[in-house]
C-alpha cells in the first residue's frame, strides 16, 4: 500500500511561507510528478512527505494513518536524492544492504535481496566497488537499488536525473518508468523538466510559488490548462500567447495557441516573415514575425522548405485555441 | 592542457624549496649534532663543532641519570592524550550541532571561541594560578589535563566543524530515510566519513599539548612536570649545558616526531571523494 494524503499542509521558514497550504491525494500505485520552476516549493513538498522537514501545520497521512509527526525512518518511504547521496566508505553491496541492516534483517536475507536488486538494475558485477569507482548512471542505479530493496510503501525521487547527461537521462527515465510498471508501487517524482513529467506521470501536479496550479493527467494538462501558467509550462516548445485585438476577436483577454496547432498554408488570416528556421528532419521549427501580432513559434511535421526571410501564411486550428480572461484563467 | 613548466623553472623551484626546507630543519639538525658532542666541544664556533673529533652518547646517559626521563615522558603522554580525549568528548557534539543544525548565532559562537585564543595566556595566569592553588590542582596531572584541554578546545571545535561541514547533508538524510537512528547515523555514516578529519584533529592536538610550555612550566613543580619542564631544567642559572640541553630536547621531541611521521599517511587519505557528483 502507498496512499499519501496531504491536508492543508503548510511550511514556513521564519516569515517566508514556502508552502502556503496544499491539499493533495496520491493514490496507491500512482506515478505522481511534481513539476514547476525553480523555487516553486516542489522539493520542499517532497521533503515534507519524507519527513526531512517538519510541517508548520496541516496533516500528512500515509495509508490513512497520520504521519505528520513521525520521523523519516518510521514512514516506510524510500528516497532517491539528486546527488545520489551514497555512502562513500561502503561498497555498493553494503550501500544497498544498509536499510536492510538498519531494519535488523539477517545477513542471509540481506544478501538475497541485494542480489535480486542488483540483477534487476544490472549492478551484479559492480557489487564490490565503491561509489567513487562508478559512473554517474551507475551511482544513480545504486541509489535506486538502495530504495527498492526495502520494499517501501512509496518511492520519493528528488530530481534524480538532473546530474546525468542528456543521453543517459532518457535511458534512466525509461528504466524508472519500467520499474514503476513492474513494481506497481506509488512513486512521487520531483522535476523541473516538463518532458520528464509528461512522459512518466500518471498524474502531474503543477506547482507555482508553493501553490498547486493544476492536478491532472499529462494529456488533460496539455489539452485543457486551467490558466496561463500551466498553459505556458506544459508543452514544448512553449504555447504562443497573443493579446490585444486578435484576442478580443475570440472574446478573451489573451488567447493561446500551441506551435504544433498553427498550420502553414497557401493563404491565411495571418502573414509574417520567417526569422529563424530550425530543420530537424522529423520536425521544422519556425520563428515567424506575424504582421500586427508579433512573434509566433510554429512547429511543422517533417521537412518544410521555408528559410530565413521567407513570407509565409499561417492559420491556427480553430478548435485548438485556448482562451483566457483578464485574470489569466481559462474560459471554457 | 597541463601548464607547461620549463626545466629551468623546475630546477630553480627545487633549489628554493630545498633551501627553505634545509633552513627550517637546520635548528633540529644542529640540536642532534650538539647532543652527540661533549660540553666543551658544544660551545665552540660552529665550524669547529662540526669537525671536532669527539662524538659521544654520554649526554643521554647523564640526562637520564640526573632527571628521570620516563617520569616526565609518562606525564607528557597522560596530559597530551588526556586533554585530547577530553576535548573530543566535548568538541564532537559541539561541532556536530554547529555543522548540521546551525542557528543564526552559530557564526558568532565560533568567532567568540576563536577570540579567546587571541588573548595572551599570561593575562589570565594570576586568576588561574589562584584557582589551581585553592582547588589543590597545582602540580597535578588532572589540573594540567583540564587547562590544556580548555586552551585547545576552540581549535578542536573549529577543525571538526570544518571537517563535518564537508560532509554533504544529503548523505545523513539518506541514512535517516534508510531507517538509521541518530546514534546509528553517527556511528555508521558520519564517523567513518569523518575519520581522516578526526584523526588529524587528534594528531594536531596531541602535538600542541605535547609542546605547550607556558602553563606546564607555570603550574607544575616536580610531580606533574612533563617533558617541557624536563628541557627547561637544563637552562639553569648555573650556566647553560648545551650538549645536555640538546640531548634532553631530542629525547623530548623524538616521540612526537615519530608519531607524526607514521600517521601522516592516515591524515591525507580522503574518504568523501565520489560520494556526491
Amino acid at each position: 500500500m502507498g496512499q499519501i494524503t496531504l491536508k492543508q499542509v503548510r511550511k514556513s521558514f521564519g516569515d517566508v511561507h514556502v508552502i502556503p497550504g496544499v491539499d493533495l491525494d496520491i493514490n496507491d500505485g500512482e506515478f505522481v510528478v511534481f513539476v514547476g520552476p525553480s523555487g516553486c516549493g516542489k522539493s520542499t513538498l517532497l521533503r515534507l512527505i519524507a519527513g526531512l522537514e517538519d510541517t508548520t501545520s496541516g496533516i500528512i497521512a500515509i495509508d490513512g494513518k497520520d504521519a505528520t509527526a513521525l520521523p523519516p525512518a518510521k514512514r516506510g518511504l524510500a528516497m532517491v536524492f539528486q546527488s545520489y547521496a551514497l555512502y562513500p566508505h561502503m561498497t555498493v553491496r553494503k550501500n544497498i544492504a544498509f536499510p536492510l541492516k538498519m531494519a535488523g534483517m539477517t545477513p542471509a536475507e540481506q544478501e538475497k535481496r541485494v542480489e535480486r536488486a542488483a540483477s534487476v538494475l544490472d549492478l551484479t558485477s559492480y557489487l564490490d566497488r565503491r561509489p567513487g569507482q562508478l559512473s554517474g548512471g551507475q551511482r544513480q542505479r545504486v541509489a535506486i537499488g538502495r530504495a527498492i530493496v526495502r520494499e517501501p510503501a512509496a518511492f520519493l525521487f528528488d530530481e534524480p536525473l538532473s546530474n546525468l547527461d542528456a543521453a543517459l537521462r532518457v535511458g534512466m527515465r525509461q528504466e524508472i518508468a519500467e520499474l514503476h510498471q513492474s513494481l506497481k508501487t506509488t512513486m512521487v517524482y520531483v522535476t523541473h523538466d516538463q518532458v520528464e513529467a509528461m512522459t512518466m506521470a500518471d498524474k502531474i501536479v503543477v506547482l507555482n510559488a508553493g501553490r498547486i496550479e493544476q492536478v491532472g493527467s499529462p494529456l488533460e494538462l496539455y489539452r485543457s490548462p486551467v490558466n496561463l501558467f500551466v498553459a505556458g509550462f506544459i508543452g514544448s516548445p512553449r504555447m504562443n500567447f497573443i493579446d490585444g485585438a486578435e484576442a478580443a476577436k475570440h472574446g478573451a483577454a489573451t488567447i493561446g495557441i500551441r506551435p504544433e496547432h498553427v498550420n502553414i498554408i497557401a493563404a491565411g488570416p495571418w502573414t509574417g516573415t520567417v526569422g529563424l528556421a530550425e530543420h530537424l528532419g522529423s520536425d521544422t521549427f519556425l520563428k515567424v514575425t506575424v504582421d500586427g501580432i508579433g512573434i509566433l513559434n510554429v512547429r511543422a511535421n517533417g521537412e518544410v522548405g521555408h528559410h530565413h526571410g521567407d513570407r509565409v501564411a499561417l492559420a491556427p486550428q480553430a478548435d485548438k485555441i485556448h482562451r483566457f480572461n483578464r485574470d489569466g484563467r481559462s474560459i471554457t | 592542457m597541463a601548464r607547461a613548466v620549463s626545466n629551468r623553472t623546475k630546477v630553480i623551484n627545487t633549489a628554493i624549496a630545498g633551501t627553505l626546507g634545509f633552513v627550517m630543519f637546520f635548528p633540529i639538525l644542529w640540536i642532534i649534532i650538539l647532543s652527540f658532542k661533549t660540553e666543551e666541544d658544544a660551545i665552540r664556533a660552529p665550524l669547529e663543532v662540526l669537525f671536532s673529533a669527539g662524538w659521544t652518547t654520554e649526554n643521554f646517559v647523564t640526562v637520564q641519570e640526573r632527571s628521570d626521563y620516563f617520569k616526565h615522558f609518562s606525564n607528557s603522554v597522560i596530559i597530551a592524550l588526556g586533554s585530547t580525549l577530553l576535548g573530543l568528548v566535548i568538541a564532537i557534539p559541539a561541532a556536530w550541532s554547529m555543522a548540521f543544525v546551525p542557528s543564526k548565532h552559530t557564526k558568532n559562537v565560533l568567532m567568540w571561541m576563536l577570540s579567546t585564543k587571541m588573548m595572551p595566556p599570561v593575562g589570565v595566569l594570576v586568576p588561574i594560578y589562584l584557582i589551581f592553588r585553592d582547588t589543590g590542582m597545582l602540580d597535578s596531572r588532572i589540573g594540567l589535563t583540564i587547562i590544556l584541554m580548555l586552551i585547545n578546545l576552540p581549535i578542536i571545535i573549529w577543525m571538526l566543524y570544518t571537517y563535518f561541514r564537508e560532509i554533504p547533508g544529503e548523505i545523513l538524510e539518506a541514512a535517516r530515510m534508510d531507517g538509521a537512528s541518530l546514534k546509528k547515523e553517527i556511528l555508521y555514516v558520519l564517523a567513518p566519513m569523518a575519520v581522516p578529519g578526526i584523526a588529524s584533529t587528534i594528531l594536531l592536538n596531541i602535538i600542541l599539548a605535547w609542546n605547550e610550555a607556558f602553563w606546564t612550566l607555570n603550574l607544575t613543580a616536580a610531580k606533574a612536570a612533563p617533558l617541557t619542564a624536563f628541557i627547561a631544567s637544563y637552562s639553569s642559572p648555573e650556566g647553560l649545558f648545551f650538549a645536555k640541553l640538546s640531548a634532553a630536547s631530542i629525547m623530548a621531541i623524538a616521540p612526537i616526531l615519530i608519531m607524526g611521521w607514521f600517521s601522516q599517511k592516515q591524515l591525507v587519505r580522503g574518504l568523501t571523494f565520489g560520494a556526491v557528483k
